[in-house]
């Protein structure tokens, strides 16, 4: 769906990343992992078509990104960011319905209402309509973004790419479940989803593959019991790491530095 | 659908209500403007004036004052508020959602700026260039002047403002700050050189006035004004999909660099094009999007042809306030939107301050 290919980011003469290499495949959920500066969130804006790159190429369905136009592009790809500030004030569902600006030349643009209502229900934000953005919390603010991204690949041609940056840094337990399981239900319906995370165990939990970043370089891409080994994550975090009954990771804190 | 989704999606209501309310407002402060006035004219004076422009009906005897005030004053006047007004409401609403910063109004990309050192420029040479052609002077050529000088000052802050091909929001909104500083100290060193008359002169000219409009200038502003005033109307969309953030709008498809540098255009040429005729205009293009806002919220399918209308609305009334308040003297008509809108940008300022 979505392929880099050796791609390198340039910013003040410093490499953000360097020669990654990646695809991101129809019906999985590939996770994002890595210490903080490591490159994730570039790495998610090159993919998006926000950040250029200075070396190597981004493809969409084989096609170079600079080469879509970029309605077409937005009408199979949808982007959670980390944080979205409105520039007015807007309710929750008019942000939401923004989501359909691709489609409002299409024969989709019909299903806008429905798609709309069926993407704050998956969100689990369907209550918060009628709210003004600016009152929500940091938490409802996310889930709305996830909502309009929901709404905006609504009605796409699979497949179809979900790419999210921290999108659970927010959220409280529960609603880390929820969003973790919506994001497998969407690779189980064909979606390619790539998601940014900070926390191994949600990684565990919901990728597929997982991709280490450490220093801007892909240092490990594969399954989970490969990429998320505790040897590694000692060289990747400085913390010595230990698995838990069920599959879990717990970082040893009180353990010293690097 | 949940009923809350309901309440608040499509705001089809508003919608239907926004546009027909904003003619109907512009339409009866058009008809004040034509009727009131240090002269009174009677609704059947305008009534036998129409009928005899459009040659209907002779004109009756009781009337022909009516007419001739109508005629040769009000009408053209009123008319070209309007579409001024429409032009600064719109081109504000525009950089506002462009610039995504509820104090942004036209004059931050320059033209205001530019368009007062080139007005200036003209009014002081003119004194010793175009002594003789003082007429055509006030009719075209310091409309002209000012028109080039406000195109020419938002070009060169959106060059100072692009940097490797991207027109970033913050360098766009300093190199606008540093144009108009540049701008100001220039007409500063103008008037430095200026003698009283053209002092006085220059004194109105930036204060505004809708008193020289003229018939043969109307089809120019209803070209320059009007048409970008539609075109802006026409970017709502990807102005909505700008609330959300650059990124965010290029998520959803939007060539942004295009749409900010279209806009830019657009804005510049409608207020150039405006003030270039009535000297400058502050506070409609700053107060005017934020009434709107404050009806019908921020989707710009709303913002925009509500901006529009409700600058012509507010233009019209402040320049009748203008001529009535102190007749026969004429107060300038800047002063008249400053007066009104300054007390509304602050309590904006202050209820956001409160709000955040």
């Amino acid at each position: 769906m979505i392929e880099a290919d050796g791609i390198t980011v340039r910013a003040g003469g410093r490499a953000l990343l360097e020669g990654v290499s990646l695809a991101l495949r129809p019906g999985e959920v590939l996770a994002v992992v890595g210490p903080n500066g490591a490159g994730k969130s570039t790495l998610l804006r090159a993919l998006a078509g926000d950040q250029a790159v200075a070396a190597g190429q981004v493809r969409v369905e084989g096609r170079a990104l600079r080469a879509w136009r970029p309605g077409e592009l937005a009408r199979r790809r949808a982007v959670v960011s980390q944080q979205v500030a409105l520039g007015f004030p807007m309710r929750a569902a008019e942000v939401v319905a923004l989501a359909r600006l691709p489609w409002h030349t299409t024969a989709q643009a019909g299903r806008d209402a429905a798609a709309i209502a069926l993407a704050m229900e998956q969100a689990g934000v369907a209550h918060l309509a009628g709210r003004a953005y600016r009152t929500l919390s940091g938490g409802e603010r996310q889930r709305v973004q996830v909502a309009r991204a929901l709404a905006q690949l609504d009605g796409a041609a699979a497949p179809a790419a979900l790419l999210l940056d921290e999108p659970t840094a927010s959220l409280d337990a529960g609603h880390r479940g929820q969003l973790l399981r919506l994001l497998r239900r969407l690779a189980a319906q064909g979606v390619a989803v790539l998601v940014v995370l900070h926390d191994l165990n949600e990684a565990a939990f919901v990728a597929d593959r997982v991709a280490m970043l450490i220093d801007g370089r892909l240092a490990v891409l594969g399954g989970v019991a490969e990429a998320l080994e505790p040897g590694l994550l000692q060289d990747a975090y400085g913390l010595p790491f230990r698995s838990v009954a069920g599959g879990g990771l717990l970082p040893d804190f009180g353990a010293a530095g690097r | 659908m949940s009923v809350a989704l309901t309440a608040v999606l499509p705001r089809a209501r508003a919608r239907v209500a926004v546009l027909p309310l904003g003619v109907a407002l512009l339409a009866a402060a058009m008809l004040a403007g034509v009727l009131l006035g240090p002269a009174h004219v009677s609704a059947a004076g305008l009534w036998a004036s129409i009928l005899d422009a459009l040659g209907i009906a002779p004109l009756p005897a009781e009337h022909v004052r009516d007419a001739a005030v109508l005629g040769v004053v009000r009408a053209p006047r009123v008319l070209m508020a309007a579409l001024v007004g429409a032009g600064l409401g719109a081109a504000g609403a525009a950089m506002q959602g462009l610039f995504r910063n509820p104090l942004a109004d036209p004059g931050l990309i320059g033209v205001s700026g530019g368009a007062a050192l080139a007005a200036v420029g003209a009014i002081v040479l003119s004194g010793s260039l175009f002594g003789a052609a003082a007429g055509v002077m006030g009719l075209w050529l310091l409309p002209a002047a000012a028109f080039v000088g406000g195109l020419g000052a938002t070009a060169l802050m959106a060059r100072l403002g692009t940097v490797q091909g991207v027109a970033g929001v913050a360098t766009l909104l300093l190199a606008g700050v540093a144009v108009n500083a540049l701008a100001g100290a220039l007409t500063g060193l103008l008037v430095f050189m200026a003698d009283d008359r053209q002092v006085r002169d220059i004194t109105f000219w930036t204060l505004g006035s809708l008193a020289g409009s003229r018939w043969a200038q109307l089809p120019v502003v209803a070209v320059l004004v009007g048409l970008p005033t539609l075109a802006l109307c026409a970017l709502a969309r990807p102005l909505n999909a700008l609330l959300l953030g650059e990124a965010e709008a290029f998520h959803l498809g939007i060539r942004v660099e295009v749409v900010k540098r279209v806009a830019l255009v657009l804005a510049a040429v409608a207020v150039a094009s405006g003030v270039a005729f009535t000297g400058l205009i502050g506070f409609v293009g700053l107060v005017v999007p934020h009434l709107v806002r404050l009806g019908f919220g921020a989707d710009h399918r709303l913002v925009m042809p509500g901006a529009a209308l409700l600058g012509g609305t507010l233009l019209v009334l402040a320049d009748l306030l203008a001529r009535s308040l102190a007749a026969p003297a004429e107060l300038p008509v800047g002063v008249v939107t400053a007066l009104l809108g300054a007390p509304f940008f602050l309590w904006l300022l202050r209820s956001r301050a409160g709000a955040a």
